[in-house]
């Protein structure tokens, strides 16, 4: 019933609903101690006026109204705490087995990268009523990935991957900002969600000229860059077997443990002494400055796919697991 | 000597002395607040003129009036020059310098060297960063983000960045002038329970000056350090972290805006008891709200980084202290509506910011809970709702209550009355104006507009033209108050020692004071705001 008021853009994700019922609660609390105060300032500027009400009378304080306006609005505070959080755990975690989508931010422009190799600049073609999962770096500077449809928003950081998620509820065409000043062409740097029926993204999928996944390109990249040599299958190699290494908890040779996300195959490849799985020395070079940021991503891709038994790129789009 | 009493004027601060010297020289309290006074003014008109240029750009949808350099050098400019260079000094180095030692009945403040020095770092560090603009201009924000400021940007940000660390020493040594004025120089009899709330929130804004105010200046040393020397601090290519700058940037630049907007508190304290002829009810409940906001101000940083990759654990506790720290701000709105119960009220122009304060200040302050709420946080976060909000914050709330401020002290620090009338219609304005400026830019901010934009889509045009025109209206709200005190000054009507009927003991000297602010040491035995043992009309005081 709101769709057609034009204070609010288009409600277009499943988390859409919950961050909009928060913000008109937030008015309608707001909206009453506001108008609360306006009407007591004006009350009381009208009744005590000099001329009405020449004769103040002296008031010192009362603890117990102290009490009550330091305790009602904390304990509304609470409440939005609590309610503010929760989204944004929601928002946090992405659900298991979500579609992933690569993105690279660089002055000024958003590149996408598809698990199933389809690359896009500023345009990101997914499809309706399925998780997305958004993992993000920077070429350069910081940008944020910000889709108002949506109402998610997340910093895309140089030098590590970020990540958020979405899942699209209705299909269209959806504003993609950066929201984080980056430079001359800021206002520049956006783009467009379309948001797809799953028949009509599968026309598009195979349209769409793709030479071999993410994670097959990250394959070559994985002999080109020989790191094949070392991490090898069979348990031989100078390295760590990176089969079934993503989503795992490694042991580290300085005692700690780490869980094996994006960012720590990414910080092993480009800063491999840092974190040096047991049993390994730290005889791995550093390839910093040496890859691409969409190469660094099909490597990341490539060892991810290790862990799963098949192919990530051919689940039915159907399974879409949240709630 | 008899007969030349008639005829020749009373001595005071401003007749003792003439000549450029005994003002570049002059360590009264009350001179160098009008040197203050001058050059933040100065300050004000070039940052607002950068305000004016951003409007009228964002008048189209299309990048057109300027290119996107410039418009982004117009809003790291505006920014820099309003914050570091207005806002933070306005109150304090201006009303604070000059009322506080009058409130505490000492002859100066405690170090009259250092405040005049403090005057010399400001216009030091105004003008470097002055010259960095001229020479070029800087394009980083004025939040300074890495890697942007130190690798990217060709712009000349070591100079605006050495203007800011050389500016922050002036902020830290009013500081230090104030805390131990307000220890050490205050009159017998006129205890803690005793003291102004003026004083107590200057007390509070002085404590942040001095703990936040280093970690500033080491952090843009860095930056410039980083920039000229790449040490790697934080470029992640040389091992550094981004993130690491912005913790550190908003570990000052949060409390930052309590030493902008408390001193603005206290103004409001002073003039709605005043013009309520009241006692400023729950008085302790104000004071320690002040100290409370000082304390957690520092605690609420990260609150700017929900989206920046920070933990989800460390958004938790931040979000849960910055809802901590509405709840002082909440308790002082409260009290200040409470004051006016039962008062005895007058719409003099001082009151009538006052009430705009209130009004706007809670509009602000509750729109920093939307944003304390994480999951609304990360929509908003970015957008005109956070620009909205700030300003509701730091023009509505603390420009208002320096536009109170300066009404009501006028008449102690010139000698002269402003003219009432086009006063009251210069807050209307300003009210008005700041209202159609600021607030379609909550709903902007929802619609999801990012800030910084030279060029937007076109649905958000009739918004933006909405809120260029509000500034226009708020242009004129403040271009009045410049002609009409400027022309006070030789053709206003004599002031009065106590034009308001005030307590407290800087209405208890001449206006303006002699030099040494008071003939005798004032002995204080009533409490603070004894409105209710003050004679009701106005006494005459001959002099």
């Amino acid at each position: 019933m709101w769709q057609n008021l034009p204070l609010f853009p288009p409600r277009a994700s499943a988390l859409a609903w919950q961050v909009d019922g928060l913000y008109f609660l937030l008015i309608a609390v707001s909206a009453f101690f506001s108008i609360l105060i306006f009407l007591l300032i004006f009350i009381f500027a009208i009744k005590y006026r000099r001329s009405v009400h020449p004769h103040p009378v002296p008031i010192e304080g009362s603890l117990p109204l102290e009490l009550t306006w330091t305790l009602i609005p904390l304990g509304i505070c609470m409440i939005f705490f609590a309610w503010g959080s929760l989204i944004y755990f929601q928002e946090a975690r992405p659900p298991k087995g979500a579609m992933e989508v690569y993105v690279v931010g660089k002055q000024w422009m958003w590149k996408f990268e598809h698990e199933t190799g389809q690359r896009e600049i500023n345009q990101l073609h997914i499809p309706v009523g399925r998780d997305v999962k958004v993992v993000m770096s920077s070429q350069d500077v910081i940008h944020s990935f910000f889709i108002p449809a949506f109402r998610i928003k997340t910093d895309v950081l140089p030098g590590r991957f970020t990540q958020t998620w979405f899942r699209a509820t209705k299909p269209g065409t959806y504003h993609l900002f950066c929201s984080q000043y980056c430079g001359t062409d800021h206002s520049g740097m956006i783009g467009q969600v379309i948001v797809m029926e799953p028949a009509a993204y599968q026309a598009w999928l195979t349209e769409g000229g793709a030479t071999g996944t993410l994670a097959s390109n990250g394959q070559q990249l994985f002999q080109q860059l020989a790191c094949s040599t070392c991490h090898r299958s069979d348990q031989q190699g100078r390295g760590p077997d990176l089969a079934g290494l993503y989503g795992k908890q490694v042991q580290l040779d300085d005692g700690r443990t780490v869980m094996a996300d994006e960012n720590y195959i990414r910080g092993s490849i480009l800063n491999p002494g840092a974190e040096v799985a047991a049993g390994f020395k730290p005889i791995m070079p550093s390839y910093q400055g040496q890859i691409s940021e969409e190469n660094l991503m099909a490597l990341v891709a490539y060892v991810k796919s290790l862990a799963q038994p098949q192919q990530p790129n051919n689940r039915p789009l159907e399974t879409s697991s949240v709630q | 000597m008899a007969t030349a009493v008639q005829t020749v004027e009373r001595e005071n601060y401003l007749n003792s002395n003439y000549g450029i010297k005994s003002w570049l020289l002059t360590t009264d309290h009350k001179r160098i607040a009008l040197l203050y006074l001058i050059s933040i003014t100065a300050m004000f008109w070039i940052g607002g003129f950068f305000a004016m240029m951003i409007r009228l750009e964002l008048l189209t949808p299309a990048g057109d009036l300027v290119s996107s350099d410039t418009y982004n050098k117009l809003f790291t400019m505006h920014g820099i020059i309003m914050v570091f260079f207005f806002l933070i000094p306005s109150v304090p180095a201006v009303i604070g310098n000059f009322v506080i030692p009058l409130m505490v009945g000492a002859k100066d403040l405690a170090f009259p060297r250092i405040n005049l020095l403090s005057w010399y770092i400001y216009m030091a560090g105004a003008i470097t960063a002055l010259v960095a603009m001229v020479s070029g201009g800087v394009d980083t924000g004025w939040t300074f983000y890495t890697p942007f400021s130190t690798t990217y940007s060709n712009t000349h940000v070591i100079g605006a960045a050495i203007g800011i660390f050389i500016a922050g020493f002036s902020s830290i040594f009013t500081g230090l002038n104030f805390i131990v004025t307000i220890h050490r120089m205050r009159a017998p009899g006129l205890t803690w329970r005793r003291l102004p709330l003026f004083c107590w929130s200057n007390y509070a804004a002085a404590l942040i000056m001095v703990l936040g105010t280093p970690v500033i200046a080491i952090t843009l040393l860095l930056v410039a350090l980083e920039r000229a020397f790449n040490i790697g601090v934080f470029n992640p290519q040389l091992g550094g972290d981004p993130l690491l700058f912005q913790h550190l940037f908003w570990f000052y630049s949060h409390p930052a805006v309590y030493i902008m907007i408390l001193p603005g508190m206290g103004v409001i304290s002073e003039v709605v008891t005043c013009f309520s002829r009241k006692r400023a009810f729950g008085y302790e409940f104000v004071a320690l709200a002040s100290i409370a906001i000082a304390v957690l101000g520092f605690l609420v940083w990260a609150h700017h980084m929900f989206v920046a990759g920070i933990s989800v654990y460390a958004a938790l506790v931040f979000s849960l202290l910055s809802y901590l720290v509405a709840i002082p701000s909440a308790v002082k709105v409260f009290n200040w509506t409470a004051t006016m119960y039962k008062g005895s009220i007058r719409y003099e122009t001082p009151m009538l910011y006052a009430f705009g304060f209130i009004g706007l200040f809670t509009v602000g302050g509750l729109t920093g809970v939307f944003l304390a709420s994480l999951g609304l946080d990360v929509h908003v976060h970015d957008t005109y709702f956070v620009v909205a909000h700030f300003h509701y914050v730091m023009v509505g709330g603390m420009v208002m209550a320096y536009m109170a401020g300066l009404h009501f002290w006028w008449p102690k620090i010139t000698g002269r009355m402003y003219p009432e009338g086009f006063a009251k219609l210069s807050a209307l304005l300003v009210f008005v104006g700041f209202n159609t400026t600021f607030f379609p830019q909550f709903v902007l901010g929802y619609m999801g507009m990012p800030r910084r934009y030279h060029a937007y889509p076109p649905e958000f045009q009739v918004l933006n033209v909405l809120s260029t025109a509000g500034a226009s209206i708020l242009a004129v709200g403040y271009v009045m108050p410049m002609i009409y005190f400027l022309w006070s000054l030789r053709y206003g009507e004599i002031a009065p020692p106590n034009p308001w009927n005030a307590v407290g003991l800087e209405w208890m000297t001449p206006s303006p004071p002699p030099t040494h602010n008071f003939d005798e040491t004032p002995i204080v035995t009533w409490e603070a705001y004894d409105y209710e043992h003050q004679p009701q009309e106005e006494v005459t005081v001959g002099h």
